[in-house]
């Protein structure tokens, strides 16, 4: 008999993650994409990639997640749906069963999740700031003309971090140019970097939440040592950043897919690798029914539409 | 003269009746829209809140329509909604609208004023008239009131997505029309029936999780600026109750002088342990409901603000300790126009995730011990 495979796809603003895991919960495979603005392009480049991976495979369930959950979900034919709070909680706690705070920063945003015994006690998300995720480190390593994959490294070395002004992004910018322009190394900048943001974080998406140990940090830009340090200083405590870091929200989707599956007891939706070289297409109108002026958004298949949202009133939901 | 007002969820219907039994000509303003949210945003300051904003957007909208007079409620007190008749005024003054505007201030202890003021809009009446419109109005803001805990009720059951709310729609409508108190009381009976039919045949869900919905007054009862948070939920299978409906805004903003509701109300002494002083706003209030809900059992609350709205900040600020001390789980969810219903639908998810969970966890424990 065929081996099991559940498989899990987080579609971000910045990265698409696919994982396939055993039905053990361990990871077969892992792809860390950048979305580029193209989510269907890249969730179709992914599967191809992992087609040959899962040959000899039964996948069993799909889970999806993320801010293109849905889209995902009706091209892959998922059985499970799931924001990325749930996903990202449900990973950690399968990784460190123990965890009672999870810090994960993305490529936009960035939360914490307060869990007790295995279970969600408290969530937030950042809402009307994005100062401190990914994209604003890849801005500014590119800015310092440091690779993205040193940066961490560099603000270990620092030995005397200075003082970032970290409430707001563009604020920081002009903090770190004035600082450069004092002369101050640059180690010492970036690690400062990294501690204005740690405190940002803390002060806004942290504030009132009761942070204890263990503490797991997650997400791409937990590949950075200098936030993962900051962090520890920060908080008094160690943090353990997991072996799949970058993919946890595409685990915790592959893993609820998992117990849907059981739950449900009836086949995967699955469509199947090869339903993956159809063409499928986007396309919008702006619906004149009322002032709202929704835009509605038709997913093709071929000529087929297969799924269609967008309208705050849902007259459009049915086709 | 063509009266209109702004709109607060369903109280245009209560209004309306009011002022036309009075012998007035009213101007309903078209349902909040994005338009009216763009052209409210485009002539409002930045940092006024989005009552504001939709309010400019509704008289506008309505005076294209042919309004002439607008009715506004006034306040006191350290809520910033009190002033925002006068600087709407202003606003509409300077973008070079004619208009007149009434703006109702709450009474400091007399009918007499409340009256006075009617007067102006609606021109002299009889005592014996101003009664039955204000029975009329009052009826018909009771059935409004019961429609929507009925709505609440039904929705996580329903059998096919959005019945509800499409009978919810026909329900107001028959209330809406409704010209004398009996039938109002008709429409009342009629819309209870259509919403209860709604229930899927085969049977109640077992043991819904329930979430309790606190917070300023106007992003509660108006679910285009809330992203019909109350809808979504119910059609994620949660039970919904809400701290504030028209009927108390009403009674608490036009009478409590009148009546002395004030003293002694039940929020404020469950808020005492955390906020015993007044906040403005409802402040006070969305701190008690809390309390309230955690003790009946609750399993979530979720609390809505306008953003830069400062008494609800201030109970922000103190609702993580009532959720330690109660052990019921709470979330806030800030509202303005640049808010997205994506933002807003990824974190009711998470928060019904959450909710159930600990219900099931809960259930589990129960069965064992």
């Amino acid at each position: 008999m065929a081996q099991k495979a559940y498989l899990g796809v987080d579609v971000g603003s910045v990265s698409t993650n696919l994982v396939l895991l055993n039905e053990q919960g361990e990871v077969l495979e892992k792809l860390y994409l950048r979305t580029r603005g193209e989510p269907i392009a890249v969730i179709q480049e992914g599967m191809r990639m992992l087609a040959s991976a899962a040959s000899g495979m039964e996948i069993a369930g799909v889970g999806t997640t993320g801010s293109g959950r849905r889209l995902a979900a009706v091209i892959l034919g998922a059985d499970c749906v799931k924001n990325e709070i749930t996903a990202h909680a449900v990973a950690s706690a399968r990784v460190v069963p123990d965890v009672r705070t999870v810090i994960e920063i993305g490529g936009q945003d960035s939360k914490i999740i307060i869990l007790r015994d295995g279970a969600v006690l408290d969530f937030a998300m950042n809402t009307v700031c994005a100062a401190g995720t990914g994209s604003f480190l890849d801005q500014q390593a590119a800015r310092l003309g440091v690779p993205i994959e040193r940066f961490g490294e560099l603000a270990l070395m620092s030995t005397t971090p200075v003082r970032i002004a970290g409430r707001c992004a563009v604020f920081a910018e002009s903090d770190m140019i004035h600082k450069q322009q004092m002369g101050h190394r640059i180690e010492d900048i970036v690690a400062g970097l990294c501690e204005a943001l740690v405190r940002n974080y803390l002060n806004n998406v942290g504030k009132g939440k009761d942070i204890r140990p263990p503490v797991v940090f997650q997400g791409g830009v937990a590949a950075n040592a200098g936030m993962r340090a900051a962090f520890e200083k920060a908080l008094g405590t160690p943090v353990a950043v997991p072996e799949h870091y970058n993919v946890m929200g595409a685990i915790g989707a592959a893993l609820l897919a998992a117990e849907e599956m059981e739950r449900r007891g009836a086949p995967s939706h699955f469509r199947g690798f090869q339903a993956l070289d159809m063409d499928y297409s986007a396309t919008s109108f702006e619906c004149k029914g009322c002032p709202n002026l929704c835009e509605v958004v038709n997913i093709k298949m071929g000529h087929e539409v297969i799924a269609r949202w967008g309208s705050r009133c849902g007259r459009w939901d049915s086709f | 003269m063509k009266i209109t007002f702004a709109h607060m969820g369903n109280l245009y219907i209560t209004v309306k009746a009011l002022l036309e039994d009075l012998g007035a000509e009213v101007v309903v303003p078209p349902m909040p829209s994005k338009r009216t949210l763009s052209i409210g945003s485009r002539h409002s300051p930045e940092f006024a809140c989005l009552p504001l904003k939709v309010n400019i957007g509704n008289y506008i909208e309505a005076m294209e329509l042919g309004a002439d007079t607008i009715a506004m409620a006034g306040g006191v007190g350290p809520c910033r909604f009190g002033l925002y008749g006068e600087v709407q005024r202003e606003i509409l003054k300077a973008l070079g609208y004619e208009f007149e505007m009434i703006i109702i201030e709450p009474p400091q202890g007399r009918l007499r004023h409340v009256l006075r003021q009617l007067g102006r809009l609606v021109g002299r009446n009889p005592v014996g008239k101003y009664v039955r419109a204000a029975r009329l109005a009052w009826a018909k803001m009771t059935a409004v009131d019961e429609l929507e805990k009925v709505v609440q009720r039904v929705r996580p059951f329903e059998g096919r997505r959005g019945a509800a709310t499409a009978a919810l729609a026909s329900a107001l409508k028959l209330v809406d029309e409704a010209s004398s108190i009996v039938q109002v009381k008709r429409a009342l009976e009629d819309g209870r029936e259509m919403l209860l039919s709604v229930r899927a045949p085969e049977g109640d869900a077992p043991d819904p999780p329930r979430i309790g919905i606190v917070g300023e007054v106007y992003v509660v009862l108006e679910p285009f600026v809330n992203f019909d948070v109350e809808r979504r939920l119910g059609e994620m299978g949660v039970l919904v109750e809400r701290s504030i409906y028209i009927g108390d805004w009403v009674r608490e903003h036009l009478f409590k002088d009148l009546f002395r509701l004030r003293k002694g109300r039940r929020p404020y002494d469950l808020a005492k342990p955390y906020l015993c002083h007044f906040v403005g706003g409802h402040g006070v209030e969305t701190v008690g409901h809390t309390v309230e809900y955690a003790r009946q059992k609750f399993d979530g609350v979720i609390q809505l603000a306008p953003f830069t709205c400062m008494p609800e900040i201030v109970a922000q600020d103190v609702l993580p300790a009532v959720s330690r001390d109660l052990g019921i789980p709470v979330m806030t969810l800030v509202f303005d126009e640049h808010s997205s219903d994506a933002g807003v639908l990824t974190r009711l998810e998470a928060f019904v995730d959450l909710v159930e969970r600990s219900c099931r966890r809960r259930a589990a424990k129960g069965a064992r011990g």
